[in-house]
């Protein structure tokens, strides 16, 4: 008997070292690339040991006609996009948390269809509307279907925040004199705080990341992502591993700062 | 308090009103929009020729025929792989919450991305050649992604999107498992049931709401594919997305690309139709 426990033990270890391999190596393989120098792409072979470390590939990369513009669009947009989704999210995921009225379950489930509309149906006849009023090209018009895209998943994660957050503790307020606003203030908001912060975070990672409505509705106001697709199949190897490694640094690091929440927030949303 | 007090669901409607609008303003009317631009011609009069257009263009069925052929390779993979990460991460031995965030990781990754760091493995002199001539099989490096083989390319974006998304559907399945695991799990220990008869006989029916879930998710974003496709195969590679965007981008019809993003709705609407009715929970399994 023991034998056998010790051959699972060996198995199990086996395999998740091995699906951790699977989802770490090609991470490691475009970073060595990015720190690479622009000619190591086209050598063969090549070593798979970071041997000679250089910056000059992400340079090429940064210095790039529009590289710098398009970032900060993308950080404009994404912030635009997190400030909104939150601000028009956090009040619906709240109502549906704590109230019971008329139509929440037909409310629910309206938020919930909503996910089923595909990119390409938002984003093509806004782009038309768009350049009638004005709005194209800017990062707000990017914001807006970024945000139309975040929301539904920003009311469910909120709504399961204040879930969690037991309502007699703003009765007890209530009853020590609070305001039932103040009684908010004072004792949901701060505990759900962390919560709200994880989901506004998701959200900028949703934006950072959007390619297709960010590549339809900006000409030259390019978000990164729209930048390189449309210069892809014109730009040499070494500026597509780097533009590839410079998207995933930062959403990675962001990914890192919410490992707390990741399951509760995408538990929640895919319900 | 007495007669001025308004009604007790005025409030979670003012607050969930802002969010209603902004959704029927963003989702609603666009999607009407898409309809009235998909049976108008660019000079304003009702037709069916963006429809002509659409079917008749000759990448229009390999467009179809890609999207769904990736869909039904790369779902499948991703449950048996997602499946077992989750069941490793849940695991009592040590590590398992080390090895779930590291599964987790490619949630951060965006699709384009992903179709960038595969490319840097299966283009000409990339790492994949690198590993297989360091292994001694080749001499020569291989072309796996060539102009004349889209069969590459499929195969290559479905490596890549097998990367990629696995961990969106096995987030989605930890959170059915952790309910599963404890008692269930046990009592068929207790009656000695081996892995693959836990996983037959207790996981599976019981994870079925988040099988759906996760199912649903999934096949909806699959059938909005584009990035990864564009980064790993060019144009050489049509799906249903790409040509919505190369249609509006690079033909300047929107009217078209109406039409094909209306072909994606119509096809996320009945597959999730699909897995509802299939992966159906009966009401006589409702009180478990």
């Amino acid at each position: 008997m023991k034998g056998r426990a010790w051959i699972g033990s060996a198995l199990w270890y086996m395999g998740a070292i091995a699906l951790a391999l699977w989802v770490l190596a090609p991470i490691y393989l475009i970073g060595l690339l990015a720190f690479s120098p622009r000619m190591a792409v086209y050598r063969w072979p090549r070593p798979l040991l970071p041997l000679e470390f250089s910056l000059e590939t992400m340079r090429f990369f940064v210095s790039a006609t529009g590289t710098l513009a398009a970032t900060r669009n993308s950080v404009v947009v994404a912030l635009l996009t997190m400030m909104l989704s939150l601000a028009l999210g956090a009040p619906a995921g709240y109502a549906l948390a704590r109230f019971l009225f008329p139509g929440r379950e037909a409310m629910r489930m309206g938020i919930l269809m909503t996910r089923m509309f595909p990119m390409a149906i938002l984003s093509i006849p806004l782009a038309v509307t768009f350049i009638r009023i004005g709005l194209y090209d800017t990062p707000w018009a990017v914001a807006l279907v970024h945000t139309a895209m975040a929301l539904p998943f920003v009311i469910l994660i909120t709504a399961s925040v204040f879930v969690s957050i037991p309502r007699d503790l703003e009765e007890a307020a209530m009853t020590l004199g609070c305001s039932p606003l103040s009684a908010f203030l004072r004792i949901s908001l701060p505990l759900a705080l962390p919560g709200l912060a994880a989901a506004a975070l998701f959200t900028f990672v949703i934006s950072w990341n959007e390619v297709f409505a960010a590549a339809i509705l900006t000409l030259r106001q390019r978000t990164l992502p729209a930048l390189v697709i449309t210069v892809l199949n014109e730009s040499p190897l070494y500026f597509r591993f780097a533009g590839g490694f410079f998207m995933v640094a930062p959403a990675l690091v962001i990914l890192l700062i919410i490992r707390r929440f990741l399951f509760n927030l995408w538990g929640i949303t895919s319900r | 308090m007495g007669k001025g007090k308004a009604p007790e669901w005025l409030l979670p409607l003012a607050l969930l009103m802002p969010a209603a609008l902004f959704l029927t303003l963003f989702i609603a009317i666009p999607s009407v929009q898409a309809l009235w631009l998909a049976f108008q011609t660019p000079g304003g009069s009702w037709s069916l020729e963006p429809f002509r257009r659409m079917v008749t263009d000759t990448r229009f069925l390999p467009a179809l025929r890609n999207t769904i052929l990736l869909i039904a390779l790369i779902i499948p993979i991703q449950l048996v792989m997602a499946l077992t990460m989750a069941l490793i991460a849940q695991s009592r031995r040590r590590g398992a919450g080390f090895f779930l965030y590291l599964y987790a990781i490619p949630l951060a990754i965006s699709e384009l991305a992903a179709g960038l760091v595969w490319l840097a493995i299966f283009t000409e002199r990339g790492y994949l050649n690198v590993i297989l001539r360091g292994l001694g099989w080749i001499e020569r490096p291989i072309v796996f992604l060539s102009y004349e083989r889209p069969l590459g390319i499929l195969l290559a974006v479905v490596v890549a999107e097998v990367w990629r998304a696995t961990a969106i559907v096995m987030v989605t399945l930890v959170a059915g498992l952790q309910m599963i695991l404890g008692e269930y799990w046990e009592a068929a220990e207790v009656f000695g049931a081996n892995l693959l008869q836990k996983i037959r006989y207790v996981v599976l029916p019981l994870l079925r709401p988040s099988l759906q879930a996760a199912l649903i998710i999934r096949t909806l974003f699959a059938f909005q594919t584009f990035a990864v496709v564009v980064a790993l195969g060019g144009g050489v590679l049509p799906v249903l997305a790409s040509e919505a965007y190369t249609w509006y981008v690079g033909a300047n019809n929107p009217h078209v690309a109406a039409a094909y993003s209306l072909v994606i709705l119509a096809l996320s609407a009945v597959a999730t139709g699909f897995y509802l009715y299939v992966l159906r929970v009966r009401p006589e399994e409702m009180g478990r």
